[in-house]
This record gives C-alpha cells, sequence and structure tokens, in this order.
C-alpha cells in the first residue's frame, strides 16, 4: 500500500484487485454501514470486481471473505479502497 | 401427521434451525424430518416458517422450526424480524427454542461463521451443523473440527444433507444439547437471553474471532469455484448473459403452455368422464344439476391448472436452488432501479406469474418498507396462471389462428400479448406510486451470488409437493363453497310452469346480473357476464366454471354445446377484447387480498389494491369496449 491514493470501490472497473481502506459514513445511513459491515465488508479485506452488469455496467458484482455480493455503484461509494 | 407422539409424555424438544440464505438449511430441515412438514400458507422457498418432528433412536421428538434465512439479528426484513423474535422467545405463537441449530455453508465459513457467533452471543444451547461438507473438502477445505468445536464452545456436526449424512450425529447432539440446557434452566431457574442492537464494534470483533478460530482450526480454506466462475463469465456476459436470460424466461413460459396440456387433457377428460358417470347412475333433478353443473363445473375448471402451476413453481424453484435466480435479479436490477425498485423485486413479480400469493409473500426479502410496498401493489397487475384459462378461452373462440409471420401465429401473438401488457402496466403503476404516496430515497441493493449448485431433486419435488396440497386444499373449500353457492343463486327461485325465456333469468343471479346489467354495459359485458363476474371477485378461476354454469343452466335441454362454441356465438368481438382487458387489470381474487392484508398488517393496503385495480379494468375495458365498436367490431 506504498503511498497509493485512494478511492471509492464503486469507481472500479472488472477485475481490479484492492484493498479495503476504510468505510466513509457521510451520505450514507448508519444502517447501510452495519449492513455492509455484516456481510463482512471490514477494513483491511482484500476485494475484486468481478463482473458488472451489462446495463451501464452497475451493479456490481465483489469478491470478498470467499463470496461474491453484488451492490450497486453509488453505494459501493461508501467503501475507501486502496488499489493493489 | 402423528409421530407418535404419545409415546413420550414429556413435550417435545423445541429446535430452531437458524442460518444465512442459500446455506442449505431447507434442504437439511428435509433431510431430518423425511420431509413431512406443517406448512403455513403458500411457502416462498422459506417465506413461512415450517415445522417437522423427528422422532430419535432413544423415544425422545424433536420438534424442528424451519426459519427463514438471515445474516443477522438486526431485523431490517420482516423474514429477519420473524427469525429475531422466535429465538428471543418474543414470538406470542411460540414459546422459546430448548436448542438453537446453526447451519453453516461449509464452503463459506469466513462469512457464514458471523451469525453463528451472533447466536451464540445470546447464551442459548446451540450446535453448529456445517453443511455442504462434501463440496467444501472437494474445493480443498482442510479443516481440524475438533479445534473449531473447541475454539467455538459448542458442538459441530459435519452434514451433507442430500445424502443424509451427519443427520443421527446432529439429532443426537441436539438432544443431549437440550438436555444440559433443561437442566441449567431448573438450577439457575431462568435464563433470558440478553439482546441489544450490536454495534459495529461487536461486528468486527466478531469477524476478527472468526479470522482467530479459523486460522487455528484450518490449514486451507475452500476455494471459489471454477465452474461458478466459468458460468457466470457467460450468464453475466454483456450480451450472452440478456441473451441467456431471456432465453430461460421463453422456455419457462413455453413449457407452461405446452408441456403442460397432456396432463391437463387428462385432468379434462376424466372430469368430464365423472360426469357422464353422474349423470348416469343419478336420476335428473336438484342433485344431478348440483353435481354437475355446480361441484364439477366450477372444481374441475380450477383443478385442471394444477399441472400448470406446479410446472411454473417447479422452474422457479430449481432456478432459486440452482443459485440462477440471483444472477437474473442483478440483471435485471438497471431496469428494476429505473421503475425506483430493487432487482431482488424481480423474483416476486416473477413468481406472480405463477400466481401473487407467493409473490407477495416473497416480497418480504426486499428491505426498504417502500419498496416492499410497491412489489406487494403491482404484483397481483403481473399474468397470474389463474387468469389463463379465460385467456385461452376468448382467444380460442374469437381470435382467428392467422399466420402472422412462420411460426407466429396471431393466437399466439394476442396472448404474449396479454402478458407484456399486464408487466407494462405494472411497472408504469410502480413509476406512479414511487413518484406519489411511496415517494422516498430510492433502495439499496446489497445480495449474494451464491456458488452454483445442481438442486437436489427431492427438495424440489417436496417444495412442489406442498404446494400442490395447498392449491387441492383450496380448490375444495373457497372454490368448491363457492360454486355451491353459485348454483343455488343460479338454479332458484325457478320460474313458473309455462314462462318464455331461460330458466336462469327467473333464479336470484339472473336477477342480481339485471340489476348490475346498466353499470357493466358500457364495457360491453351482458347480465350473464356481470353474474358470473360476483363468484370472479372470489378467485379468478371460478368466473370459468361459473360462466360454464350460468351457460349451461341456460340450455334447456342440458349443456351439449362447449362453452367456447356458446359464447363465440353470443358476444361480440368487442366484448370479448373488453372481457381480456378487464381480466389483464382487474384484482379479482379474494386470495390475493388476505395474504397482502397479512403482510402490510392493515386494512388500507389490501383495500387500495382493489380500489386502483378495479378501476383501472373498468376504465380499461370501457376505453377497449368503444374503440373496438367505433372501429367495427362491436
Amino acid at each position: 500500500m506504498n503511498g497509493k491514493s485512494k478511492v471509492r470501490l464503486g469507481t472500479l472497473k472488472r477485475g481490479t484487485q484492492a484493498r479495503i481502506s476504510g468505510i466513509q459514513l457521510q451520505g450514507f445511513s448508519s444502517e447501510w454501514r452495519t449492513r455492509l459491515l455484516e456481510m463482512g465488508f471490514l477494513e483491511g479485506e482484500s476485494v475484486q470486481v468481478v463482473h458488472e452488469s451489462p446495463f451501464g455496467g452497475d451493479p456490481i458484482a465483489v469478491r470478498i471473505r470467499g463470496s461474491m455480493i453484488a451492490l450497486r455503484r453509488s453505494e459501493a461509494n461508501a467503501i475507501e479502497v486502496v488499489i493493489e | 401427521m402423528n409421530f407418535g407422539v404419545s409415546l413420550n409424555q414429556e413435550k417435545p424438544i423445541e429446535i430452531a434451525l437458524l442460518g444465512n440464505p442459500n446455506c442449505g438449511k431447507t434442504s437439511l430441515f428435509n433431510a431430518m424430518t423425511g420431509g413431512r412438514a406443517k406448512v403455513g400458507n403458500y411457502p416462498g422457498v422459506t417465506v413461512e416458517c415450517k415445522e417437522g418432528r423427528v422422532l430419535t433412536g432413544s423415544g425422545v421428538t424433536l420438534s424442528l422450526l424451519d426459519l427463514p434465512g438471515s445474516y443477522s439479528l438486526s431485523s431490517r426484513t420482516p423474514d429477519e424480524e420473524i427469525t429475531r423474535d422466535v429465538v428471543l422467545g418474543f414470538h406470542p405463537d411460540r414459546s422459546s427454542p430448548d436448542v438453537l441449530l446453526a447451519v453453516a455453508d461449509a464452503t463459506q465459513l469466513e462469512r457464514s461463521l458471523g451469525f453463528v457467533l451472533e447466536l451464540r452471543d445470546l447464551g442459548k444451547p446451540l450446535v453448529l451443523a456445517l453443511n455442504m461438507m462434501d463440496l467444501a473438502l472437494q474445493r480443498g477445505l482442510d479443516l481440524d473440527l475438533k479445534v473449531l468445536s473447541r475454539e467455538l464452545g459448542f458442538p459441530v456436526i459435519p452434514t451433507v444433507a442430500p445424502r443424509k449424512r451427519g443427520i443421527a450425529e446432529l439429532t443426537t447432539e441436539l438432544q443431549k444439547e437440550a438436555l444440559k440446557g433443561r437442566d441449567l434452566k431448573m438450577a439457575q431457574s431462568q435464563i433470558s437471553p440478553q439482546f441489544q442492537k450490536w454495534g459495529e464494534a461487536e461486528i468486527k470483533k466478531r469477524f476478527l474471532e472468526i479470522d482467530r478460530i479459523l486460522a487455528l482450526a484450518t490449514r486451507c480454506l475452500p476455494q471459489f469455484t471454477v465452474w461458478t466462475d466459468r458460468i457466470d463469465q457467460v450468464v453475466l456476459h454483456p450480451i450472452w448473459g440478456s441473451l441467456f436470460l431471456i432465453f430461460v424466461l421463453a422456455f419457462v413460459f413455453q413449457a407452461i403452455f405446452t408441456w403442460a396440456q397432456v396432463p391437463m387433457d387428462w385432468i379434462k377428460d376424466s372430469i368430464g368422464f365423472l360426469g357422464e358417470v353422474i349423470h348416469r347412475k343419478i336420476p335428473e333433478g336438484p342433485l344431478q344439476s348440483l353435481l354437475v353443473d355446480g361441484v364439477l363445473a366450477g372444481v374441475g375448471s380450477v383443478l385442471v391448472f394444477l399441472p400448470q402451476i406446479l410446472l411454473l413453481f417447479a422452474f422457479l424453484l430449481f432456478l432459486e436452488d440452482s443459485g440462477y435466480m440471483s444472477r437474473a435479479a442483478f440483471l435485471m436490477d438497471r431496469l428494476m432501479a429505473r421503475v425506483g425498485l430493487h432487482g431482488r423485486a424481480f423474483i416476486p413479480l416473477l413468481s406472480s406469474f405463477a400466481c401473487a400469493i407467493p409473490g407477495i409473500m416473497a416480497a418480504r426479502t426486499i428491505e426498504n418498507r417502500r419498496d416492499r410496498l410497491t412489489t406487494i401493489l403491482i404484483s397481483p397487475l403481473m399474468t397470474c396462471s389463474a387468469r389463463l384459462p379465460i385467456y385461452s378461452l376468448l382467444i380460442a373462440a374469437f381470435i382467428p389462428n392467422r399466420v402472422i409471420l412462420g411460426p407466429l401465429r396471431l393466437q399466439g401473438l394476442v396472448m404474449v400479448g396479454l402478458y407484456f401488457s399486464g408487466v407494462v402496466m405494472a411497472l408504469l403503476m410502480a413509476v406512479i406510486f414511487r413518484k406519489s404516496f411511496l415517494q422516498g430515497a430510492n433502495s439499496v441493493l446489497l445480495m449474494e451470488l451464491p456458488t452454483y449448485k445442481w438442486p437436489n431433486l427431492r427438495d424440489i419435488f417436496l417444495g412442489l409437493l406442498n404446494r400442490g396440497k395447498l392449491f387441492i386444499y383450496r380448490a375444495g373449500t373457497v372454490i368448491l363453497t363457492a360454486s355451491i353457492l353459485l348454483w343455488f343463486l343460479a338454479s332458484y327461485p325457478k320460474p313458473l310452469p309455462g314462462e318464455p325465456g331461460p330458466a336462469i333469468s327467473y333464479s336470484l343471479a339472473g336477477q342480481l346480473g339485471r340489476w348490475l346489467e346498466p353499470g357493466v354495459k358500457p364495457l360491453g359485458f351482458n347480465w350473464k357476464i356481470a353474474v358470473a363476474l360476483i363468484p370472479g371477485f372470489a378467485a379468478r378461476e371460478i368466473m370459468l366454471g361459473s360462466l360454464a354454469t350460468v351457460y349451461a343452466m341456460d340450455e334447456k335441454e342440458g349443456g351439449s354445446h362447449l362453452l367456447g362454441e356458446r359464447i363465440a356465438k353470443e358476444w361480440s368481438v368487442a366484448t370479448a377484447l373488453s372481457l381480456l382487458v378487464w381480466y389483464v387489470l382487474a384484482c379479482q381474487c379474494f386470495s390475493t387480498l388476505a395474504v397482502a392484508h397479512r403482510e402490510t398488517h392493515s386494512l388500507r393496503w389490501p383495500a387500495f389494491i382493489l380500489v386502483y385495480m378495479t378501476g383501472l379494468a373498468y376504465f380499461g375495458s370501457f376505453l377497449t369496449y368503444q374503440i373496438s365498436v367505433r372501429i367495427g367490431l362491436g
């Protein structure tokens, strides 16, 4: 993670591998944040964008903690990542 | 369903099954109980709780409750609410379970243990079934069960539900834990599980705990399957994925219309044969008329649909269990978001093609209240299978089977058009509702795409058995009652001897129909249609039986003409089109309203469904009839 800048998960292209550096609270409900945590979106976890929807590339499917989770790009932006 | 309850006087041990969605919980339930379950109404996949009994080797009865799959006890969806209430003993109808049976997908330990640890924090006796152990081992899981159980602090049993592996060990362990729990209860008089809404710190701590335990207990975690990746390459591909989805839907509908035909003909023939037998054995009179024109005509016209409904449910169960359904929701999310809905709303709407009842119940998995309500409100607009008979009848009678292009014929095209207009209307109403009284922030999507699995045919069969039973039960109760009532209304009072005209016009039904006629005349409906529409409000499929009853009774010589031929002579094309539109739009289903009432906990929403759909239907039929007459179809 040497000095690489933080980006939002929702902006990543398919195939990108990244590591979660934090979850933003601003603009997102605390419930959403809890939900993400329950699904395993924790700081330090590695995450990869595996699929994009054929229609406008949204939603995306990411692999995390051995499962595949679909979420919309706008909401994936709650997750800050560092590209690996 | 007697499982020798009388053998032991003691109260059965109450066990609650808990786990994430897609962890094979229902399959495990089936393996343990042999599939004999008491189900509430129309289960979605596990929408309603199922209850079953197991008799252990030592003669103790375990009562198993299969709770809806959930990711936590935070109760954001009605499904999770039920789960939480039952586990904590808040549920009004049942006592707190003696033992919790947590089910975890062994291929996804990293995530599924989170919920298990949350359950552990409740302090109740707990047993963990590590399900799909065979798959996990195939994918390279190297696990020390003893270490896992020691670190978790409760028994862990590996299971393979479809092969019944680990089931005996599981029941033994559950029984042991229950006895321990009972002793504990006596010693400490009362343990009530303390529960607070967990904060973020607890959730994070739990995941750290998982990592710690897995580091001790495993040498290698299962890999994500190559197969799932390969299939997804195609199924979620920008072009192939969309084509595949269209192909799947087209195949399902094609199959429903063609494959179901043969068994439907058998049922039709058997009912016809039964009618003949009754004609021969029972002398002409009120009893014969009641059995043939009332009971057989009414119930028979509904039972004919059983093959179609079962086939559609079979496809839905197969798609769900294989893991494709959530991919379909993923693909549809963009479109659904455009009308303000959640990608997952696709599943209730698709189920509504079979029947709005499981559709409305499946909406339980949608978190956002407004989203869920919108889905419930529009589900009855999707063309359910109960509409099919009237579509088939009217199309066959009024639409010429002209070839349009290649295998494409006008009749088929009209059928597709009717389905399509239902969908368009539903989406349109969703936009309107979301822009008016259900305004609010768009929903969020957070959905697991499970690995693909070959569905267990036995589980699908058991699911179908339950649905078939419920359907027949309904035909034998609601529809039977309505048919007999209608027959009575259509038969009495009898005309005085020598009076002209058909007998039915003197009956109560005839009088009621005539009274309603001015109201439905602008729609092109005659009094007979009005009569048949009245019981049709209880359930759509009764309308056909009612029409048959009304027309069979109308004829003095007895029903030798087929209904289709009769109405083709008597109605105009404009009337037929108008009635088709009425059927697309009207909410003629008492059960739909009842389930909407149960799901929304209010009378307001079912009342709203009835009013808005009837309004739409009246308006739509009015327009159709008036326009058709103007262009010369009157």
